[in-house]
């Protein structure tokens, strides 16, 4: 008896969910949203959640795109590399969303990518990440290595940044910071770096006791000339590391920190009085002066506080992958505006050379090409406020370089997607 | 003295006396303040903090040769990020307080003045500056500060200063440190015979930054007696530092196995003792870390002024929550399954699925910030190149405190025999009149409690969340297995071995292979010798 009430009642929540899907379908455009809102990942993915979800708000409050109004389709892949791909075959072929926004680890864009592939959908992935890799099927909104990384190192080097001459590249042990320092140690060699000068680390993700790698960072600074180290630890585990770090004694005028995974975000709830001069590298920060980074900040507080986001709502605090994600929507709706349509070979037509007048103070522009933004680059030190000061900027936007030129195989590779 | 003087009457008074003493000393502040403030210029004050970095050093070491007694605050505001900047004006603001960098005169308002950015070199370079000037105060502790800022600037720049105040200085102490200071300069010295006096007189020291100057200068000296000496003296320093190294190594092996046996001291009742295979104890260490938080925030709310002691009230409630949640779980789970290993492991297993969702839902799936109090921050240097954090010594400190404290609870209170009464010979225990059914409650509560406690300490260190105990109840059973289960001695001596043995792999084949390598050996010894470090022996092996 229980079994047959049971039975049919899935069956006609089944019937229901199929006549309703139709006449919902007309009416809005479902967009994805792929972050991690539990686990190592969460610290920094959720807020981006948030942030599309604000950006989705606005474009709505605007009379949504091609007179239909979005909606977000939001799932929770928990810092689980294998459950990102599953998550995205449910978006796209079970919600059928007409695009993504997701990701934060290349781990889990490279879980994602053959899903996208073999769909044929869109992936929008706003994080700095290692490059190498150049997908039709995704945008990648956030910095390549040379839009980060390595500006981050020449500045390191030059007087103002204290003329490092060791170098230490700690990290997360997966594929970002494996492939990132891998560019970086052939562009320190190529800048004529010995090899006995480097020292290269990784921890595993969550890790949480840094005693030890603090205790070789020093003994490795106090073998020779002036060391900086190139920090590519990702997820919660920097707190723990930047805990140490200020514990040790370790200053930013002795050894500094340049990171690339450190935002205003990461470092909520760290004492950062110790922290004051270590470095990030971004292509936004909160702090930059700017009136469209004003207007950002402020519709972020604003939603913030209506929607009562943990932290935010007393705090509000953006960072470059929010900036990023939120260009990232900005742009995709100009395409689907100008393609007239939400199919995905017309929208990827449709994204080259678009412009948006970014919060960073720029006017951003998707390359013609190669799916990947023009970007200026920022080094920021961190204030005693957890916020950045600006000490260096690029003169203008920097074109991506998806294939770094230091990795020798590379040679030869088209500054395009391969499949059209 | 003067200040104090007139200071004791004016305070508690407040009347005549006390509103001409107040006047007086407001008086001899603005003397002291503005005086010497009238010898800066706009122009000068404006080189210092606008434009290039060459440009702002070049105009320092201007200001800095002119020994303009204004300059140090000044500089002191720049490198307090103190200083804004406007279109014709430079200000100073302190307390929500402007007045004119150049004058001293107040100004009405800070809008639209833009803050002064300093890089690392220009902090860095300020900060030499300013301890320059400093090393010539008549305070003793402000030279020393002086000191401790210039120790590893080398320049020969500096030597006249140097001499200056090494003339001036009556400080054994400080004296001998500046005499180190100068050997550091004089051993880039272009006379040789100085350089090897500085090269000599460098193997006393045993820090890092000497270590990295004679490594430097070593492969850059041309003579053959003064390479001699460096080699001996950077061997010299380099021995000093292998102790400190030494010693480090075994220090964070033992933080760590303190972390790892306050994790494990619960699981040491309620699996060692009472055999309950607890897969819920991580939540329960997660349960008094979210205690903690929930603390912290109230001490935020309602006493910004205790914020420091707040732990003092977390450790009892952590314990209290955790204990209260062990409790609810034994009566109405646990007890139910008792000598059903397996029926009991899978419960469990389902009571921590509960529990992380629960905090889920109440706190959100992100991680939480909980703040060390002030005093947890920093370290004590115990040699040059060995600093030991406060928050690490305070958790050795506490863990051990809670080990005395379960010791003794055991061993010598009518709970902790009724509780190895009940775990020996359960029937023999009811025989004798024991209530073995509240017993097994208290003794469950007991060890949930302890679980709380760690997550108390664990908060300090680590990050607070939901998956807080999946990352600690491995490892928790990792050492009550190894150490041998129902020995809490076994337990103390593989929380500490496991944390040394880390530590040292740690150093030598880096983090990730670290972890596998403890795990291969753990499985090897389990291998070997199945009942941990320590059995039981007798006849209560048995049981």
């Amino acid at each position: 008896m229980k079994r047959r009430t049971a039975l049919s009642a899935t069956a006609l929540a089944a019937t229901l969910a199929m006549t309703a899907l139709p006449v919902w379908a007309q009416d809005t455009i479902k967009v994805g949203v792929l972050h991690s809102l539990s686990g190592t990942m969460a610290i920094s993915e959720t807020v981006l959640k948030d942030t599309v979800l604000m950006t989705i708000d606005e474009i709505n409050a605007k009379g949504g795109v091609l007179g239909k109004k979005l909606e977000a389709v939001t799932v929770d892949p928990a810092s689980n590399w294998p459950l990102f791909a599953e998550k995205a075959k449910q978006l796209i072929s079970q919600d059928k969303v007409a695009v993504v926004f997701g990701c934060w680890t290349s781990v889990s864009r490279k879980s994602v990518l053959p899903v996208f592939e073999q769909t044929n959908s869109l992936l929008f992935y706003p994080v700095q990440y290692e490059g190498e890799e150049l997908s039709k099927n995704v945008f990648y909104t956030g910095a390549a290595p040379n839009q980060q990384a390595i500006p981050a190192v020449e500045y390191l080097m030059s007087k103002d940044g204290g003329s490092a001459k060791r170098w230490v590249l700690l990290g997360t042990d997966y594929v970002y910071p494996r492939t990132t320092n891998k560019i970086l140690r052939a562009f320190l060699k190529s800048k004529g770096v010995a090899d006995a000068d480097i020292m290269e680390e990784y921890t595993p993700f969550g890790h949480s006791d840094y005693q030890t790698i603090i205790a070789k960072i020093k003994k490795f600074s106090g073998e020779g000339k002036k060391t900086a180290v190139v920090s590519t630890i990702n997820g919660d585990s920097n707190v723990p590391f930047y805990k140490e770090l200020g514990n040790q004694g370790l200053k930013a005028t002795d050894v500094p920190v340049v990171a690339f995974s450190v935002g205003e975000e990461e470092l909520r709830g760290v004492d950062t009085k110790p922290l004051v001069g270590h470095l990030a590298a971004w292509n936004y920060f909160q702090s930059i002066k700017a009136p469209a980074n004003d207007d950002f900040q402020k519709k972020w507080a604003a939603y913030a506080k209506a929607k009562g986001i943990a932290g935010h709502k007393d705090k509000p605090l953006t960072n470059d992958p929010m900036e990023a994600t939120y260009i990232g929507i900005h742009m995709w709706k100009q395409a689907v505006e100008k393609a007239k349509s939400t199919d995905t070979d017309k929208v990827i037509a449709a994204m080259a050379g678009q412009t948006y007048k970014a919060p960073s103070g720029i006017t951003s522009k998707m390359d013609e090409k190669n799916h990947h933004l023009h970007k200026s680059v920022f080094i920021g030190e961190i204030k005693a406020d957890g916020q950045f000061n600006v000490v260096w900027k690029t003169p203008g936007p920097v074109k991506a370089q998806p294939w770094s030129p230091f990795i020798a195989e590379n040679k030869g590779k088209k500054d395009e997607p391969e499949k059209k | 003295m003067r200040l104090k003087d007139l200071h004791r009457p004016a305070s508690p008074l407040g009347n005549f006396w006390g509103g001409v003493a107040l006047a007086l000393l407001a008086a001899w502040v603005l003397v002291c303040t503005a005086t010497p403030a009238h010898a800066l210029t706009q122009a000068q004050v404006r080189a210092i903090v606008e434009g290039e970095s060459d440009a702002r050093l070049a105009a320092l070491q201007a200001g800095v040769a002119t020994g303009d007694p204004a300059l140090p605050p000044f500089l002191q505001a720049v490198l307090d990020d103190a200083v804004k900047v406007g279109p014709n004006q430079v200000i100073v603001v302190r307390d929500s307080a402007a007045v004119d960098a150049a004058t001293g005169q107040p100004v009405a308002s800070a809008e639209g003045f833009d803050d002064v950015v300093n890089n690392n070199r220009l902090r860095r370079e300020l900060g030499i500056a300013l301890a320059g000037l400093k090393l010539m105060s008549n305070q003793r502790g402000e030279r020393e500060k002086a000191l401790a800022t210039l120790r590893d600037e080398v320049d020969e720049s500096r030597l006249g200063l140097i001499d200056r105040a090494l003339a001036r200085e009556d400080d054994p102490a400080l004296k001998q440190q500046l005499q180190s200071l100068r050997a550091r300069v004089l051993v880039a010295a272009s006379d040789p015979g100085l350089r090897l006096q500085a090269a000599q007189a460098l193997g006393q020291n045993g820090d890092r930054a000497t270590q990295a100057l004679l490594t430097e200068r070593l492969a850059q000296e041309t003579d053959a007696n003064v390479k001699a000496a460096l080699a001996q003296s950077l061997k010299a320093v380099g021995g000093k530092l292998a102790w400190g190294e030494r010693l480090a190594v075994i220090f964070s092996g033992l933080s760590l196995g303190s972390i790892l046996l306050l994790a494990a001291l619960g699981l040491a009742i309620t699996y060692g003792l009472m055999g309950v295979i607890n897969m819920a104890h991580g939540e329960l260490i997660m349960v008094g870390a979210y205690a903690t938080y929930l603390v912290q925030n109230v001490f935020r709310q309602w006493l910004p002024g205790a914020f420091d002691a707040y732990l003092v009230v977390a450790i009892p409630v952590s314990f209290l929550a955790a204990a209260l949640v062990g409790a609810a779980m034994e009566r109405l789970i646990v007890r139910r399954l008792y000598g059903r290993p397996l029926e009991t492991l899978l419960a469990t297993f389902g009571i921590s699925l509960v529990l992380m969702q629960l905090v889920r839902s109440l706190f959100g799936a992100q991680n939480v910030q909980v703040e060390n109090p002030s005093w947890m921050s920093g370290g004590w240097a115990a040699m040059p190149n060995l600093l030991l954090p406060w928050n690490r010594l305070a958790l050795m400190a506490f863990v051990g405190l809670v080990l005395v404290g379960m010791t003794l609870l055991i061993n010598k209170t009518r709970l902790g025999l009724f509780v190895r009464g009940v775990t020996q010979n359960r029937r023999m225990a009811s025989c004798v009149g024991i209530h073995t059914g509240r017993v097994d409650t208290y003794a469950f509560a007991l060890g949930s409690g302890l679980a709380g406690l760690a997550g108390c300490a664990l908060s300090q260190v680590g990050n607070v969340g939901p998956d807080l105990g999946q990352s600690y109840i491995v490892d928790s059973f990792m050492v009550v297995v190894l150490g041998g289960v129902g020995q809490l001695a076994g337990t103390v001596w593989a929380a500490m071995g496991l944390g040394v043995l880390n530590k040292f792999l740690e150093g030598w084949t880096g983090a990730v292979l670290a972890k596998v390598a403890v795990l291969v050996v753990i499985v090897v010894f389990i291998q070997k010798r199945p009942q941990g470090l320590f059995a039981l022996k007798g006849r209560s092996a048995e049981a």
